[in-house]
């Protein structure tokens, strides 16, 4: 068995066994790397990585390790990392090293990991496809003729093409959960507030979180572990208890109520992967799970709502690149204006141009009422019927994406790529924590399932997750190599 | 035709926290360009702010000495706008739910007295600072005062001429250096006033189109400049011209207003809530704490003053009207309890005088608080008289020491020796046997030439009452 295709579990174990060392892991995804035509990098930190490496190996020798040490992972580019370029896909920030580390680097580095890199998203997290981003689009592994999915395209990429062990990614209208979904690994957004959003680039401040991308389940729980917890630099972080999310996941889940919104399963969800879906459930029917129909009646507005919601916010949260500064400046600016202008013309791209266009009309006077009150309004309905639903299911189930990986460059139009977003954005909305997890192929391409559970309930969802793959190998598919 | 003027003020107060409203940066003055501006500060890319509780505990102390409502939950939003020295492209103020709601503040002008309404005051954060000067072609731009923190307080429209103003800002200047939010310091900006003028005909309740006067950073300027101002709105509308709504920037070198932008340039500011930032909660608890700690306010001292010292209200309104002025009088009062009526003449005499007359700040005087004290107790107990007091008031002004050390080596004090002064008395007596006819056959003013004669012969050393007293004896 190939070091590329062991879960953090199983190097953890191989370290300790001296099976291995964490230099002979680190050289080994290198190498792959190196190797690789994703484009799942934008920068390789090999010599970075080779020094984690060895600290970490030291640290195995003296007995001082943890499960983390000396694991190698792909960090999503949107996290600021001390030292080296973070670029959160844009051309923007194509020269901007950043001078501090997110709280997210900060805490994968105390947890003795190794940084193989930063790997390539959607611009600023824009995009279902990856293909937004400034260093070009990223290869599907299952095919590379597909896209991985997005924003956390990248980070998807990586994990199922055997490029790291883990990854980061952030999720703000399902950029964790649906390319996790079309690469065919593990993804899990946790509940807003539960892992620090300090020194993560920011597209919406309301919606974004980061969480782990993995093979496995329980790697989730044992990443989340190191990322989750209260932030004082992050006021919207949770001072909320971080249990270890390893703990429960063998828990039976015999009796669990699984909800099925009947709006999850209507037009513009492709037959094949409906049927993935539903055989994943009657797996857990077949666990001793109990299956409902339940509605999520304004779940209809959760494009429009997030198509308000967050391109206001990244109107103003993308000010800060101004040319003034730091980043990318046009050359030979007139004046002000036109150093304003052009920097920003010239550095963003046209996604992100669009949304911020969208946002700043959104919020200008005499609109502000009719669209961004009024997604405030829609936002907390959506809330609402959560909070409905969770008083008769556990969890919530459905799929994560209507379809499978589509073509690179085969979508042009933004409204229907918005549409790839329509299961993923209300627990962005909402605020809870969601899963994407491996449940099938169709015509080759992986299929997720969906889970989505109650604010804090991420040992749940993953003792969940961790169930159904000790019953099922789907999670264990990679790739053919040539 | 006769106009009506109204004028409503915006104050921003720096509040003089330690560190910045959002990041732990020091907020000190006068540092090196940009040596205190963080990652916050700097608005890089993944940084998020948190608020500094100490602002929000001194915007209550002000709401609370206002009388104001105190929003319990306020909310921060974000004002978007581009600027070099904005780093964020969006400055964090207050919109719809401010920390501080309606309240109220007396002024006087003469012996009116005028309530004025605090419409509401709101958290916000400073921008940094655009240097034009220091490069050539090139602006510079020092981010050291962003992410300070600012209550912005805001009037009604009620004051009626640029004097009230002027009495509006002075009191709000004087009370909020009172409860130690602000050091007021005008020259370094701590304490800057935006100015909205209006005029209608008398009598008429609609409102005149208004002008925002900005960049007034003096008590003086602010008078010129409405007046300036009304004068101008004054001469378009008399020759039936219109006032447009816009932003004026007052010179004060050339002395004149010039439009900054007009309400067509405003910006949208696209104010929404800083979802970045959670609503601000305030307890009861908080409020009745900082209620507790609130220190005396001018309205409760000026009070004092006359109830408890004496003071006439002219008197007590004075002293009151700067904390700075109230504190120096309170220290000289330490040792002068009795004497409270005498402290406060010098203060508002002597001393003011020689302030204005070099134009420093009493924090400034060249004499303390303890050494004027001292000078005033000498007078009291009778080691020197009044007149001798101002020679000692001239010499430790110019810096020869403290009152003791000045009387004793200008051998000041006053003769008090019965048997010295009656010397002097006798020799005058005998030198002026016509005065002293005068004054046997009845004329009782000749006693002052008798005294002047005493005193000039002792060199002003001797003790007033006792030559009045002897001189008394001996004649009659």
């Amino acid at each position: 068995m190939s070091i590329y295709t062991k879960t953090i579990a199983q190097l953890a174990q191989g370290l300790k066994d001296k099976e291995f060392s964490s230099v002979e892991i680190t050289q080994h995804y290198l190498e792959r790397i190196k190797k690789s035509d994703l484009n799942a990098f934008i920068t390789l930190t090999d010599e970075l990585a080779m020094k984690q490496a060895q600290t970490a190996d030291d640290k195995i020798a003296a007995g001082t390790s943890n499960i983390l040490t000396g694991i190698p992972y792909a960090h999503k580019d949107i996290f600021c990392t001390k030292g080296v370029k973070t670029s959160a896909g844009s051309k923007m920030l194509d020269n901007f090293i950043s001078p501090y580390d997110a709280t997210v680097s900060h805490q994968l580095n105390q947890a003795d990991t190794v940084m193989l890199g930063k790997v390539n998203m959607d611009e600023f997290a824009m995009g279902s496809s990856n293909e937004s981003s400034f260093y070009g689009a990223v290869k599907n592994p299952w095919d590379t003729n597909k896209i991985p999915g997005g924003s956390s395209g990248g980070s998807a990429a990586a994990v199922a093409g055997g490029l790291s062990c883990f990854a980061t990614g952030t999720d703000t209208g399902g950029s964790i959960r649906q390319p996790a979904s079309l690469c065919g690994i593990t993804g899990l957004k946790p509940t807003y507030g539960r892992v620090s959003r300090y020194g993560m680039i920011a597209y919406a401040s309301s919606l974004d979180q980061a969480g782990p991308m993995t093979k496995t389940a329980q790697d989730a729980a044992i990443v989340l572990n190191a990322m989750a917890g209260f932030d004082e630099k992050d006021s919207t972080s949770a001072e909320q208890d971080v249990p270890d999310y390893t703990a429960n996941l063998n828990d039976s889940i015999k009796g669990l109520t699984i909800g099925l919104p009947k709006e999850f399963f209507s037009e513009g969800l492709d037959d094949d992967v409906a049927s993935q879906v539903m055989n994943a459930i009657k797996e857990f029917e077949a666990m001793g799970a109990v299956v409902k129909e339940i509605s999520l009646p304004n779940s209809a507005y959760a494009i429009p709502t997030y198509y308000i919601v967050a391109p206001c916010e990244c109107s103003s949260n993308l000010s800060r690149l101004d040319g003034v500064r730091y980043g990318y400046r046009c050359e030979n600016p007139k004046d002000l204006e036109d150093l304003y202008s052009r920097s920003r013309s010239e550095g963003f791209g046209s996604e992100v141009k669009r949304r911020i266009m969208i946002g700043a009309y959104a919020l200008s006077a005499g609109y502000y009422d009719a669209y961004y009150l009024k997604a405030q309004k829609t936002r907390h309905l959506i809330s609402e019927d959560f909070k409905k639903a969770f008083h008769d299911v556990d969890v919530i189930m459905g799929p994560v994406s209507p379809t499978t990986a589509f073509d690179l460059g085969s979508v042009k139009d933004p409204v229907s790529m918005y549409l790839a977003d329509i299961y993923t954005l209300s627990a962005n909305l909402a605020g809870l924590p969601a899963m994407s997890i491996p449940a099938g192929f169709s015509n080759k391409l992986p299929v997720g399932l969906q889970l989505i559970g109650n604010y804090w309930s991420e040992s749940k969802l993953l003792n969940i997750a961790h169930q159904f793959q000790l019953q099922t190998d789907w999670h264990q598919q990679m790739p053919q190599e040539d | 035709m006769e106009w009506e003027t109204v004028i409503g003020l915006e104050i921003h107060a720096q509040l003089n926290t330690k560190s910045k409203i959002f990041s732990s940066a020091s907020t000190k003055f006068g540092q090196a360009p940009n040596s205190q501006a963080c990652a916050v500060d700097l608005g890089l890319p993944g940084v998020l702010p948190v608020l500094n509780v100490e602002a929000v505990n001194k915007a209550i102390k002000f709401g609370l000495a206002v009388n104001a409502h105190i929003n319990q939950r306020n909310i921060f939003d974000r004002k978007n706008y581009f600027y070099p020295d904005l780093p964020k492209g969006y400055q964090i103020s207050q919109m719809d739910l401010p920390i501080v709601g309606e309240g109220e503040i007396e002024i006087k002008i003469g012996d009116e007295t005028k309530v004025i309404g605090v419409t509401r005051a709101h958290l916000e954060e400073d921008a940094g600072k655009s240097v034009h000067d220091m490069f050539n072609e090139y602006t510079a731009i020092d981010l050291n005062r962003a992410g300070t923190p600012l209550l912005e307080i805001v009037s009604e429209p009620d004051m009626r001429s640029a004097k009230e103003a002027v009495a509006y800002a002075k009191k709000i200047h004087a009370l909020v250096q009172y409860i130690g939010i602000c050091d007021g310091n005008m020259q370094e900006g701590s304490f800057r006033c935006d100015a909205n003028v209006s005029i209608r005909p008398m009598g008429q309740e609609e409102l005149g189109t208004r002008a925002e006067l900005k960049n007034i950073n003096s008590f003086k300027f602010i008078e010129r400049a409405i007046n300036l101002e009304i004068e101008r709105q004054q001469d378009i509308l008399e020759e039936g011209g219109k006032i447009v709504q816009e932003t004026r920037l007052y010179d004060a070198v050339k002395h004149e207003t010039r439009s900054m932008r007009s309400k067509e340039e405003a910006n949208d500011y696209r104010y929404f809530p800083d979802p970045d930032l959670l609503p601000v909660e305030i307890t009861d608890e908080l409020i009745e704490s900082i209620k507790a700690s609130l220190p005396e306010l001018p309205v409760e001292k000026k009070a004092r003053f006359i109830a408890e010292l004496g003071l006439n209200e002219y008197d007590a309104d004075v002293l009151t009207s700067q904390k700075s002025l109230a504190d120096y009088f309170e220290i000289m009062l330490k040792d002068n309890e009795k004497n409270a009526k005498l402290c406060a003449n010098w203060v508002m005499g002597e001393l003011s005088a020689s302030l204005n007359k070099y134009q420093l700040d009493i924090e400034n005087s060249p004499i303390s608080a303890n050494n004027l004290s001292q000078l005033i107790a000498r007078i009291g107990d009778d080691t020197i008289s009044g007149k001798i007091a101002k020679d000692v008031f001239k010499a430790m002004w110019d810096g020869e020491g403290s009152a003791d050390a000045i009387i004793e080596s200008k051998g000041l004090k006053q003769v008090t020796d019965t048997g010295a002064i009656e010397a002097i008395i006798d020799e005058i007596i005998a030198n002026n046997t016509p005065q002293v006819e005068q004054f046997k056959s009845g004329n009782e003013k000749i006693l002052g030439f008798f005294v002047g004669q005493a005193m000039k012969a002792s060199q002003g050393k001797a003790n007033p009452k006792l030559i009045n007293q002897l001189l008394r004896e001996k004649l009659g």
